[in-house]
């Protein structure tokens, strides 16, 4: 039998933050949590490396405010070039209101198409779903998966493991 | 005033915005229920023909517009403009806030702003899309309206960019889509849960797919929060960019009573306070109809009638920043403007706007009225009327009373004018409802975060 990832359900948050802190001092690597919202510390707790989704978006702001001035630039002073009263051409004031528009949308559009992205959001189902009570975790459950390529990872040691931590359940993760 | 501190502890600001103790059980079930097993009752089918009717008449209006052209609007030569210009500053303005409250209060940690977040944005999307028809309405060939749009078109032009249409354009698409984004990475996770608990295949499928398969683990979570408080410190510029634009569309030009260096900031507050008043009344009308008193509590409502009561005292400083300065700075056309919107024939308007936007928000230095929901919605509503008279009168008082007296002319609106604002009322009321039936109403996700910090702190 192919080992499979385990899952232990926890009740509370503070209790998998325990679990989180016990199984990494245990020697386990391979570690993911999931949670109805947000917990401030389990990035860290996890030791998770940060994410670079914002230098993406700064790139993406910055790229769309060269095109969108660059364009600007082209095409008052020389694809349609008007004059009126001899004023310059290249006026970068008044050219500055887009360019601000347009960085803050590329910026936000490289951002959300970077979250889908990293996140497999465009994969709609997931092997995760199919386990046994995971439906909750949208809810009111948290649970801590060790994945089965962890080196420590032995299916009947890393359970008992698990069971200590007095979790609600622990299950395997169907992949 | 019963309790005022400005510093309060995270454990203090969850135990006043979250009455009592709730499990995540309770949060998730008393938001998804409404949408997934509670029947909708006979007050909301009502509201919805209602709404029906109202979007019926938006669309004739825009028919009739489109076969016989803007002569059937009560425009003249002097009033170019008249409700469609008047009406999309009022609705972008109520499009800004939701944005703009959103991510302010998110960025200042107001943890109270979870309860009304998320319909607050989804107003904005509302307004937002409708107050965008309006200009593209207005113009005489409204089917041209891509000409504002940069393309190597055949003709061989390219838009004038140093021209405020032509900011407003790519600030109100922007914004849209910039909104749009905003709101729906929010509403992801509560997808997921709505997919989680639908109990039809049909629910499963649709709330799935837009849950885009969400699982909630920790690097999901972390990204989700980089990329959504990003967006929040974002939003903020960008929303008072949006407005200063319209602002600009005024006093870019050198008519009395628009070329003024006041007007960008005024319009922010402007919009800030007129879309606040909107998610005051849809705050009341939500609870009540929902039930929802316990996640929209009466503190809710007190901090709201707050904020709306600083932004009246704004106001008046602005309108009267702008008597003063029209009366220093000594020019003729400027005084005579002043003394127009007074004792013109506007002026009956003139003074219930006042009454509206600066008179009537006074009563909120009361708590006892802040929380009286029949008080507040009272000043709220007189407030989005008083709004609207403002944007109706800055859009009429000028070219009625202009520097040249021989273009000295009313405008007053027809029956179309009024029949395609009143339609708009319909059709936001339309997607509002709309939207309270298909989408939880309040962020779930960050309800529960704020009752694990009542329980933990």
């Amino acid at each position: 039998m192919s080992e499979r990832d385990l899952m232990a359900e926890f009740t509370q948050p503070e209790p998998l933050m325990e679990a989180i802190r016990a199984a990494r001092a245990e020697g386990y690597v391979r570690l993911e949590a999931y949670t109805p919202f947000s917990i401030e510390e389990m990035p860290k707790a996890l030791g998770l490396k940060p994410s670079r989704l914002r230098v993406v978006m700064f790139v993406g702001g910055v790229i769309g405010a060269v095109a969108g001035y660059g364009l600007q630039h082209w095409s008052a002073v020389s694809a349609y070039p008007i004059n009126t009263g001899g004023r310059p051409l290249a006026s970068w004031p008044a050219f500055l209101i887009v360019t601000f528009e347009i960085a803050v949308l590329f910026a936000a559009v490289a951002g959300f198409a970077a979250l889908i992205i990293r996140t497999g959001l465009t994969e709609l189902s997931n092997p995760v779903f199919a386990t046994r009570g995971f439906e909750r975790v949208t809810q009111d459950r948290f649970f801590l998966r060790v994945d089965a390529k962890d080196p420590k990872f032995d299916p009947v040691e890393t359970r008992a493991f698990l069971e200590r931590l007095s979790p609600v359940a622990v299950n395997v993760v169907p992949t | 005033m019963a309790t005022t501190k400005l510093h309060l502890t995270e454990r203090e600001t969850a135990a006043r915005f979250l009455p009592r103790e709730m499990t995540y059980d309770e949060v998730t079930r008393d938001v998804s229920e409404q949408i997934l097993t509670k029947r909708v009752g006979r007050v909301w089918w009502i509201f919805f023909a209602i709404s029906i009717l109202g979007t019926g008449l938006m669309l004739a209006s825009i028919a009739w517009l489109f076969i016989e052209g803007i002569g059937i609007w009560g425009i003249n030569t002097s009033n170019i403009w008249g409700f469609a210009i008047a009406n999309y500053v009022w609705w972008i303005g109520i499009g800004n806030a939701g944005t703009l409250i959103s991510s302010m209060l998110l960025l200042t940690r107001q943890k109270w702003r979870s309860s009304i977040n998320r319909f607050a944005e989804a107003m904005t999307l509302f307004a937002a899309s409708i107050a965008g028809l309006f200009p593209i309405l207005h113009l005489g060939r409204p089917y041209y309206f891509f000409w504002l749009v940069p393309y190597p078109s055949t003709m061989d032009l390219w838009p004038q960019w140093r021209s405020p249409l032509v900011w407003d354009l790519f600030a109100i698409a922007s914004y849209l889509i910039f909104s749009i984004l905003f709101w729906y990475t929010g509403v992801i996770p509560d997808l997921a849960t709505m997919r989680d608990r639908a109990r039809t295949t049909t629910g499963r499928v649709l709330y799935g797919a837009f849950a885009l398969g969400w699982t909630g683990s920790a690097r999901d979570w972390a990204r989700y929060e980089k990329y959504y408080k990003a967006m929040a410190a974002l939003g903020v510029p960008l929303v008072c960019s949006v407005h200063s634009v319209v602002g600009l569309d005024f006093a870019a030009g050198l008519a009395p009573g628009w070329q003024e260096t006041i007007f960008p900031p005024y319009f922010v507050v402007g919009a800030m306070f007129s879309g606040f008043a909107m998610v005051v009344t849809l705050a009341i009308a939500i609870r009540w109809g929902f039930g929802l008193r316990h996640l929209i509590t009466d503190n809710h409502l007190d901090l709201m009638g707050k904020i709306l009561l600083m932004g009246s005292l704004i106001m008046g400083i602005s309108y009267a920043t702008e008597w003063f300065m029209s009366w220093y700075g000594g020019s003729d056309a400027d005084r005579s403007v002043v003394s127009f919107e007074f004792t013109g024939p506007y002026a009956p308007w003139y003074w219930l706007m006042l009454f509206g936007n600066v008179l009537a928000p006074q009563l909120l230095w009361f708590r006892t009225a802040r929380i009286n929901t029949a008080i507040l919605i009272f000043v709220a509503i007189m407030i989005n009327v008083g709004m609207w008279l403002e944007r109706i009168l800055i859009v009429a008082v000028t070219p009625s009373h202009d520097q040249l007296p021989s273009q000295w002319r009313l405008y007053s609106p027809t029956i179309w004018d009024w029949s395609l604002f009143i339609g708009t009322l319909g059709f936001f009321l339309f997607m509002f409802l709309c939207f309270v039936r298909l989408v939880p109403v309040v962020s779930m996700h960050e309800v529960k975060q704020l009752a694990h910090e009542r329980r933990s702190a």
